[in-house]
């Protein structure tokens, strides 16, 4: 099954923690109930904190993966 | 002198002189005990098994151990960072018996304590750091090598304690002294080792009343960060150390806050990154699946004044609300 393409990238290379989270919270709250968001991000606290926002917030965290250029990525979804 | 110092050491700990021996720090103690007990099960195999959130003094044994052609893998913990049976039993099935098990006694970080009693199940042997919990709480039973740290209970620094059981296989890792006690480095610190002795009695006199006084200091300042919107207080339930309280806010820059703190006269620790001298966030917060920024470790001491506690409770709400408009967040 592939993902289907996010509604939203939030690019937050050279950002540290916790700007890429509160990127992302802004991010998801901008898209449609059922829509991704991908953030990049390079902030070594981002692997943790995103699934620790997703539990906090009830929205699903949906896998990483890394750009063409290795920074690491991070899909969520909005379900509420 | 140091028979002296040994012997209230043992006491006080209640284990016999001839298994104590002191090293010069805590991660001495750990390294010796960790590595020495692999030495001494070197023919039954060469798998270190630890808890995911042990003090790096032990994680770096692993890899150290790993350097030298062996196996270290970890046990995951709960969201109160605690390992349990079921944890213990997936990371044998997954990795096999381990040739030594290491379970601290408590975490630094959170103050979870931890059922050391999942490893008596099986017959490797435990290696048990106490570091946290020593000179405050009795050292769990059924292990083979233990390590705690003077400094830790108000002794001088430069003081380790190794403990090794003497039904215990125990070889030395490194290389030999031609000493009486194969364990120890060098020539004792003996001033220290006394002084690490009287502290460590006066540490477990006062610890009944201290504990009370913590433990409702602690439980009232949880109470204060709990009732902050979009906070995670780490206070494990049942039993705990009563002098540690930790706690993540959402949105904040864990630097900010403990600069803040400082600038209004408290001294705390935080796991997040950018704030612990370490580009990484605490391992113990990640192995949790808790968030890691805004991180705050309060520790209170023997010297801590509870008026102090009280005023930090009242500062925080406030303090918590302006660095997250400072960050462009409500």
């Amino acid at each position: 099954m592939s993902e289907p393409v996010p509604a939203l990238e939030v690019d937050c290379r050279g950002m540290a923690c916790p700007k890429p989270v509160i990127e992302l919270s802004k991010a998801v709250a901008a898209v449609e109930v059922g829509k991704t968001v991908v953030l990049v991000a390079d902030d070594a606290a981002a692997a943790a904190d995103v699934q620790a926002w997703c539990r906090m917030r009830g929205q699903e965290y949906a896998g990483s993966g890394t750009t063409a250029d290795g920074v690491p990525t991070y899909l969520v979804r909005r379900v509420s | 002198m140091l028979d002296n110092a040994r012997a209230v050491v043992a006491e006080c700990l209640g284990v016999r002189p001839d298994e104590v021996t002191f090293t010069p720090s805590g991660t001495h103690a750990v390294h010796l005990g960790v590595l020495g007990l692999l030495a001494g099960r070197a023919r039954q195999g060469d798998l270190l098994l630890a808890s995911s959130v042990e003090h790096s003094a032990v994680l770096q044994a692993g890899s150290w151990h790993t350097a030298r052609g062996g196996r270290f893998e970890t046990v995951d913990v709960d969201a109160h960072g605690r390992v349990s049976p079921d944890s213990v039993a997936a990371a044998t099935a997954q990795h096999g018996v381990p040739a030594v098990i290491a379970i601290q006694s408590a975490n630094p970080e959170v103050g979870a304590l931890q059922p050391v009693e999942v490893a008596h199940v099986m017959e490797s042997p435990l290696f048990v750091d106490a570091c946290a919990s020593a000179g405050r709480l009795p050292l769990p039973e059924g292990w083979s090598a233990a390590a705690a740290s003077a400094h830790k209970w108000g002794g001088p620094a430069g003081v380790g304690v190794l403990l090794v059981r003497r039904s215990a296989r125990w070889r030395n890792p490194f290389p030999g002294d031609e000493r009486i006690d194969e364990r120890a480095v060098g020539f004792e610190n003996v001033p220290a080792a006394l002084a690490a002795a009287a502290a460590l009695r006066a540490s477990l006199e006062e610890q009944v009343q201290l504990s009370a006084e913590h433990f409702s200091l602690t439980t009232m300042l949880a109470e204060t960060v709990r009732s902050i919107p979009d906070t995670q207080v780490f206070l494990a339930p049942g039993d705990r150390l009563p002098h540690v309280l930790a706690f993540s806010c959402l949105y904040v820059d864990g630097e900010a806050l403990v600069s803040e703190l400082d600038r209004l006269g408290f001294a705390v620790a935080s796991g997040s990154a950018c704030t612990a001298g370490s580009l990484e966030p605490s391992h113990v917060l990640a192995a949790m699946g808790a968030l890691t920024h805004g991180n705050v470790r309060v520790s209170l001491g023997r010297d801590t004044a509870a008026a102090d506690v009280h005023r930090l409770a009242g500062e925080l709400p406030g303090l918590v609300e302006r660095l997250r408009a400072r960050a462009g967040v409500s």
